[in-house]
C-alpha cells in the first residue's frame, strides 16, 4: 500500500515493527514502531505517558516527512 | 546414514499453545514431534524423525528477531539436527518471516531446512536463499497439499544426500541462487534458439529471468508540515465500532474510508480493530494506540501540521493479496490526490 501511494506521488512514512517487512514492501521512510499489536502505545504504562510516546512517534513521522531520502531510510533517533 | 534428526519450528498456534493472545511466547523446546509435526513424522516414516520441536509466538519472534535467533542457533547447536522443517507458514505473515528467520540460522550451522510457504508471503522473498521453500497455497486449509509436499522434498532431498535438482524438478520455490552447470550446447546456440522459437510464438523459457524491482523512488517531502494536509491510513483495520462495512478479519476483499473530522481522540466506545492477525486487546481498548488520531489532532490545533484529512483509510493486511492491497491502495491514493492531500501516514500492526 505504502509504494501504490507513494507510486501516485504523495510522500508516505510508514510507522510499523516488522522493519523487515516494511522495507520488503517498498516503505521509503519508516519509523520502527513500540510493538505489533500496540504500534503506538505501549500498554504497560499510564495512558498519559502511553500519548506522550505515540506523540514522540507521530513527530519522528512529521519530521521524515519533511526530509528529502534518496533510499529505503529508518529514522531511529 | 542412519535416521534423519529433524527439528521442526512451529508457531504458538500451530505448536498448540494458543492463538494471538499467546503471540508473545518465547522460544521453547518440546520433545518429539507436536501438532502437524505428528503428520509430518508418520508421512517421513523410516527415513527421519522430528525430535524435538522448537516452538516461539509470532509477535515474540518478529519484535526480538535478534535474540530468538540467538536462542535457536544455541539449540539448534545442542540437538545437531541434520535437517531443519520450518513451518509450513502459508500466508501468514509474522509465520513466515518467522520461518525464514529460522532458516537464515540453520543455513549459517549448514543444516538444511524444508518449509512450505505461500510465494506473497514477505518471508520467502526475504530469506529464500536460506530454505527450500514448498509453494503452498495462502491458508491453513492447504496444509492436506503443503504436508505430502514438503515430505516428498525431503525424501528427495535425503535420498540425494543433499544434492537437490533445479527448484522446478523438485518442487520447491526459486532460491535465486546460480550454480554452474554443464549444458550440452553452447550459450551462442541455446540464445539463437531461444530467439527463434520467441519470434515463432513458441515456448521457451529464459535462462535468467529479471529480478523483480518493483520499487518506488522516494517522493520529494513536504516543505513545511504546518501547511500540510496530512491523511491516516492503515492496515490495522481499525474501523468504527461495529466494523459497519464487514471487513474481513483476514484476507479482506475491501477497505473502509470513516470520517474524523469530529473525533478528537478514539476510544474504546467509538472505535474498534477487524484485523483477526494480531491480539486486539490493546486496539480495541485504545484504537490510538493503532491509528494516533489523538495526537494528530493536538498537533493540528497547536498548528505543527496544517490539517488532518477529515477521513482516514484502514484495511485489514492480514493475509491480504498483494494484488487487492495494491488495488485499494492506487483507489485510495487517486482520492487523497483529489482532496488535496500531500502526505500520508501508514501505520502498520
Amino acid at each position: 500500500m505504502v509504494k501504490e501511494i507513494e507510486r501516485a506521488g504523495i510522500p508516505v512514512v510508514h510507522i510499523a515493527t516488522v522493519i523487515p517487512i516494511s522495507k520488503t514492501v517498498g516503505a521509503n521512510r519508516i519509523i520502527p514502531a513500540v510493538a505489533i499489536p500496540h504500534p503506538l502505545g505501549d500498554p504497560n504504562l499510564a495512558k498519559a505517558k502511553q500519548k506522550e510516546i505515540r506523540r514522540i512517534l507521530v513527530k519522528k513521522a512529521i519530521h521524515a516527512l519533511q526530509t528529502p531520502v534518496d533510499t529505503q531510510t529508518v529514522f531511529e533517533e | 546414514m542412519g535416521k534423519y534428526k529433524i527439528v521442526h519450528y512451529l508457531n504458538q498456534f500451530f505448536g498448540q499453545i494458543g492463538g494471538e493472545e499467546k503471540a508473545n511466547i518465547a522460544p521453547r523446546v518440546e520433545e518429539g514431534p507436536v501438532g502437524p509435526g505428528n503428520a509430518f513424522n508418520n508421512a517421513l516414516g523410516e527415513d527421519a524423525e522430528i525430535v524435538k520441536t522448537i516452538i516461539c509466538g509470532d509477535s515474540y519472534f518478529n519484535e526480538n528477531t535478534e535474540e530468538v535467533q540467538n536462542e535457536i542457533k544455541n539449540r539448534l547447536e545442542e540437538i545437531k539436527p541434520d535437517l531443519v522443517i520450518a513451518g509450513p507458514a502459508f500466508n501468514a505473515g509474522r509465520y513466515g518471516v518467522a520461518c525464514g528467520g529460522v532458516a537464515e540460522v540453520a543455513h549459517s550451522l549448514d543444516i538444511p531446512v524444508v518449509s512450505g510457504i505461500y510465494p506473497e508471503n514477505p518471508g520467502y522473498d526475504m530469506y529464500k536463499q536460506y530454505a527450500y521453500f514448498v509453494e503452498t497455497s495462502d491458508s491453513a486449509a492447504g496444509m492436506r497439499n503443503a504436508l505430502p509436499d514438503m515430505v516428498q522434498l525431503i525424501k528427495t532431498y535425503i535420498e540425494k544426500d543433499g544434492e537437490l535438482g533445479l527448484p522446478k524438478e523438485e518442487g520447491y520455490l526459486p532460491r535465486g541462487i546460480r550454480r554452474n552447470v554443464f549444458a550440452e550446447k553452447q550459450g551462442s546456440k541455446r540464445a539463437v534458439e531461444m530467439l527463434v522459437a520467441k519470434l515463432n510464438g513458441e515456448e521457451f523459457e529464459t535462462e535468467y529471468p529479471m529480478p523483480d524491482f518493483d520499487r518506488v523512488d522516494p517522493v520529494d517531502p513536504i516543505e513545511d508540515a504546518s501547511k500540510a494536509r496530512i491523511a491516516l491510513v492503515t492496515s490495522g483495520g481499525i474501523v468504527p465500532k461495529g466494523n459497519p462495512d464487514h471487513i474481513e478479519s483476514s484476507s479482506a476483499s475491501k477497505y473502509g474510508k470513516y470520517n474524523i473530522s469530529d473525533i478528537y481522540e478514539m476510544t474504546q466506545e467509538t472505535h474498534e480493530t477487524a484485523h483477526g492477525g494480531y491480539d486486539p486487546v490493546y486496539a480495541n481498548e485504545d484504537p490510538n494506540c493503532v491509528l494516533p488520531v489523538d495526537v494528530l489532532k493536538d498537533m493540528e490545533e497547536e498548528g505543527k501540521i496544517g490539517k488532518l484529512h477529515e477521513y482516514y483509510y484502514s484495511t485489514v493486511g492480514n493475509g491480504t493479496s498483494v494484488a487487492n492491497a495494491k488495488a485499494y491502495a492506487q483507489e485510495i491514493a487517486q482520492e487523497l490526490l483529489e482532496d488535496g492531500v500531500q502526505a500520508v501516514i501508514l501505520t502498520s500492526t
